[in-house]
């Protein structure tokens, strides 16, 4: 059944990209001239992609949906990125960074595409040195490091809580040097909703130009899907308001196979949902766990009295503290990976010694830190995040423990690709969070700005070269062709049926209920019962969105609630295809927990005899039930063990 | 500490059709608002509202509601980003209100920044400027080694002080002349602070500076306006260190 040729490289883990590269095509500066590629979204992915694409001598069409590429997600990013420098003389090297990204992932990724990760990540922080990105620095002037969960050396850069912004902006200062060279042409306020197939190749995509409502035709040799992840599917997570599959749901509709869409991570540390009014999470950096130590009372009485505001945590007495990572998890302690910090809150909480009003919150407290350190020490390392904690919450954390809960965070799932980043559709290629390949059930902290930047400006840069060496010969596209006819009245079409519904609902009306049957069936405990019971609320809430659904305003002008619309009628499709791979994966794994599949200690248990594969769903048409192929994954140069962090 | 529950607030919204259409400013009653609830989320409810009554509702810049895209915008009673400090609209809540107040929103106002919709306005020309000059012309590969060129701590942290800009364009449309220096000067001191930056600083202040010009923004005096209202507290003395910039490279002409 498997259809899936991931073309990894022969010879051993450490040749195989240095040989891919002398192996594959590459196109002659004076052809790049006359070939245009596409690049849909603006994050670290899209945006180094996009820049290095146009320094290389390519047209550049590079497309989002904010009104400037700055504005991209990835900016959110905190913590910091990872690489394998071993500045710190720790120890650390490319297979020390591979290898925890494997195990990190749960032993879920494709090996080789993390080596190559791990093998670029020094490049990386070159680059982003060269570009101006100021990094934090030792007093020799030497760059700094910290530790992330999940691993026992320090080889995370960063810029204060900063780093995703600093990084993002390096990208896009690149991407204006070529906007202004002539090389990138920009189309900010733009949204994709199709891929335009010609022959079977992807030609180019339909945009909407989202101030003026004009539906639009764009055509290149080739199309790269850079539009991030789909944690929105949930209504409530960390992703921007705007944060949406749309891209990748419609390339699944083109024939690009979905991959481990079941696959989310669930951060766990996030400041609490505090009402039915909320619109987003906020996260709070993995870094705080450096210094932060998480702990719930020890006895339920007192666990009571902190919801129901009779004492603060202040007066919790020392000894009757239950710190339960540091306790089940002495060698990694508060610093284990997402996963395993998000589902022992979890435990904590369900078990009744929750704290906050709701009894869905932990503390994650400074004070010994602050004991140990200073509290100028812990200002300097955190000091924009407690602002942000303040803002949002109104309590000084410098004098009380933070309040945290898991939410949901990045999708490590996506657009299924081969080893050079292109999907199942030739010419269309997918990077950075949007494609499936690199983390696995479970990404790594601090590895999702590595795995962009190295995605846009070392990896895909070489590889497309070798697709679009055989196109050289094609002229630029004309998308007055039947296929780009065809594509633009589909999506008028699809656009239409949802602003002609008239009915009686807002469209966040929908999307919320479909976060709470994907929260509570499909979120961080999943099980057979409730994974058929949400794809029956999916399939019912899907009729009634289309039926139902109210959007104001003019079809031909902007108007957010048909852009809203149009994405919710994706994220309600892909929910139920994440419901469908969930109940499939019988096994617990990485972010995707199975209550049928779990040790004798409560912990995730992964089972390879059954599993060891990437599922990649087909799309068969409407109403149709997708089709699985399985990617089986092959482990060379890492030994297969059930993860501990004990 | 504890967040009331709001019975009753009037919004004063800046309603306009579209860029060319002549907007005028509408009241709304909104009720039962939490305290612990964003500014955000109060005009998402506003809108929920608007949406049940048919009407179309109230258009705004947002995305990452974390204070760090830098999408989101609004006057709000006659300040940029409403009544708190280092903040951006999206971290404002709805504490700093009190019970029966009105609220009046608006967009930016300033000429460069034209109103697209409601409250949305056009930022491109903060795009234009960062194309004329806001980077360091590197190409992809072929770079030293990240350790290669040491830099000090202060000058990496006052390099970063300034690159914390997010380009909301709140310094604009606070400043009296509606004068971009702010956003001109972080982007310049982020770079002129830095050895890798420092090569082509020169160039990259008169061609910033000559494009701010050419696209209407006003002239910087001294009013320290934009940095009071800066939600990432970037100093003026970074406007300082622009023009140093900008008169050596003249000199040097």
């Amino acid at each position: 059944m498997t259809v899936l040729n991931s073309k990894i490289p022969e010879g051993p883990i450490a040749e195989k990209w240095s040989k891919h590269k002398a192996s594959i095509k590459v196109v002659s500066p004076a052809n790049k001239r006359k070939l245009d590629i596409i690049v849909v979204g603006t994050g670290l992915a899209g945006g180094a992609a996009a820049a290095s694409f146009a320094e290389m001598g390519y047209n550049v069409k590079a497309f989002c949906y904010q009104d400037s590429g700055r504005r991209a997600h990835s900016i959110a990013a905190q913590g910091g990125i990872n690489a394998a420098k071993n500045y710190q003389n720790d120890n650390d090297s490319i297979y020390r960074l591979f290898y925890d990204t494997v195990k990190g992932g749960d032993y879920r990724a494709r090996e080789a595409n993390v080596y190559r990760l791990a093998e670029v990540s020094g490049d990386i922080i070159d680059q982003c040195v060269a570009q101006g990105v100021p990094f934090a620095r030792e007093y020799g002037g030497t760059l700094a490091n910290r530790s992330f969960g999940g691993v026992l050396v320090s080889r995370t850069f960063y810029a204060r809580g900063q780093t995703g912004q600093q990084l993002l902006l390096g990208a896009y200062s690149a991407m204006n040097r070529q906007i202004a060279k002539g090389g990138i042409k920009m189309y900010e306020r733009h949204e994709m909703l199709d891929v335009v197939k010609v022959d079977g190749k992807a030609r180019g995509i339909i945009a909407r130009d989202l101030v003026s409502g004009k539906i639009e035709r764009f055509g290149a040799h080739a199309v790269v899907l850079a539009t991030g992840g789909y944690g929105n599917v949930f209504f409530l997570s960390t992703n921007a308001m705007g944060c949406n599959g749309g891209a990748a749901w419609q390339a699944y509709k083109q024939g690009a196979l979905m991959a481990n869409p079941c696959f989310v991570q669930i951060h766990p540390t996030c400041i609490p949902v505090h009402g039915d009014q909320q619109s987003k999470l906020t996260l709070m950096s993995e870094s705080l766990r450096n210094d932060g130590r998480v702990w719930v009372p020890k006895k339920k009485e007192d666990a009571i009295k902190l919801q129901k505001g009779e004492m603060g945590p202040n007066d919790v007495k020392e000894e009757d503290r239950d710190f339960y990572l540091e306790r089940r998890y002495p060698s990694y302690g508060n610093l284990v990976p997402r996963d395993v910090a998000s589902r022992a809150a979890k435990e904590r909480c369900d078990a009744g010694f929750g704290v906050n009003n709701t009894g869905k919150a932990v503390y994650l407290d400074f004070k010994y830190a602050i004991d140990r350190l200073g509290l100028e020490t812990i200002k300097g390392r955190y000091g924009n995040l407690f602002q942000m904690y303040e803002k949002i919450t109104d309590v000084d954390p410098y004098g009380e423990p933070m309040q945290i809960y898991p939410a949901i965070h990045y999708s490590m799932g996506g657009t299924w690709v081969d080893y050079n980043c292109m999907t199942t559709v030739p010419g269309l290629f997918s990077i950075g969070e949007a494609n499936f390949s690199d983390h696995g059930a479970n990404r790594l902290g601090a590895s999702a700005l590595m795995q962009g930047l190295a995605d846009g400006y070392f990896v895909l840069p070489y590889t497309i070269g070798d697709y679009l060496a055989d196109e050289i010969q094609v002229p630029r596209i004309d998308t007055n062709s039947k296929e780009f006819e065809t594509a633009e009245k589909n999506v008028t079409g699809r656009l239409r049926r949802l602003y002609d519904a008239k009915g009686s609902k807002s469209v966040d009306h929908f999307h919320k209920e479909l976060g709470k049957i994907m929260w509570e069936y499909v979120g961080m405990a999943r099980n057979e019962e409730g994974l058929k019971k949400a794809i029956e609320l999916i399939g019912k809430l899907k009729k009634e969105f289309f039926a139902d659904v109210r959007i104001p305003g003019e079809f031909d002008a902007m108007n957010a609630e048909l852009e809203k619309a149009g994405r919710v009628a994706d994220f309600i499709e892909l929910g139920e295809l994440m419901a469908h791979d969930a109940l499939d994966r019988k096994e617990s794994c990485g972010g995707h927990y199975r209550e049928e599949s779990v040790t004798e200690e409560g912990e995730a248990k992964r089972d390879d005899e059954n599993f060891l594969y990437v599922s990649a769903w087909e799309y068969k048409g409407e109403d149709q039930a997708p089709v699985m192929h399985k990617e089986e994954l092959e482990f060379n140069d890492i030994e297969l063990t059930q993860r501990s962090y004990k | 500490m504890a967040d009331i529950t709001l019975k009753e607030l009037t919004l004063k919204i800046w309603r306009q059709k579209d860029a060319k259409a002549k907007g005028g400013f509408e009241s709304y009653k909104i009720h039962n608002i939490s305290q612990g609830t964003s500014f955000l989320e109060m005009l998402d409810i506003l809108n929920e509202q608007l949406i049940n009554e048919n009407k179309e509702p109230v258009y705004f810049d947002h995305d990452c509601r974390e204070g760090i895209c830098g999408m989101c915008s609004l006057f709000i009673n006659g300040r940029a980003h409403g009544p708190d400090s280092d903040i951006t609209t999206c971290q404002l809540h709805m504490r700093k209100f009190s019970e029966g107040e009105t609220i009046t929103i608006e967009p930016w106002r300033t000429g460069a920044f034209p109103v697209i919709k409601d409250l949305t306005v056009d930022r491109d020309a903060y795009e234009k400027i960062q194309q004329a000059g806001g980077y360091v012309s590197v190409n992809t590969g072929g770079v030293p080694d990240g350790n290669a060129i040491p830099i000090g701590t202060d000058d990496a942290e006052e390099s970063m002080d300034a690159a914390a800009c997010i380009g909301c364009g709140a310094c604009a449309a606070t400043c009296k002349n509606g004068s971009a220096m702010l956003f001109v000067a972080a982007k310049v001191s982020q770079y002129a602070m830095l050895p890798q930056g420092k090569v082509e600083a020169s160039r990259r202040a008169k061609a910033m500076v000559a494009k701010m010009d050419e696209l209407g923004f006003g002239n910087c005096t001294n009013t320290g306006a934009c940095e009071m209202e800066c939600p990432k507290k970037i100093s003026i003395q970074h406007i300082a260190r622009l023009n140093r910039e900008f008169l050596c490279a003249k000199i040097k002409e």
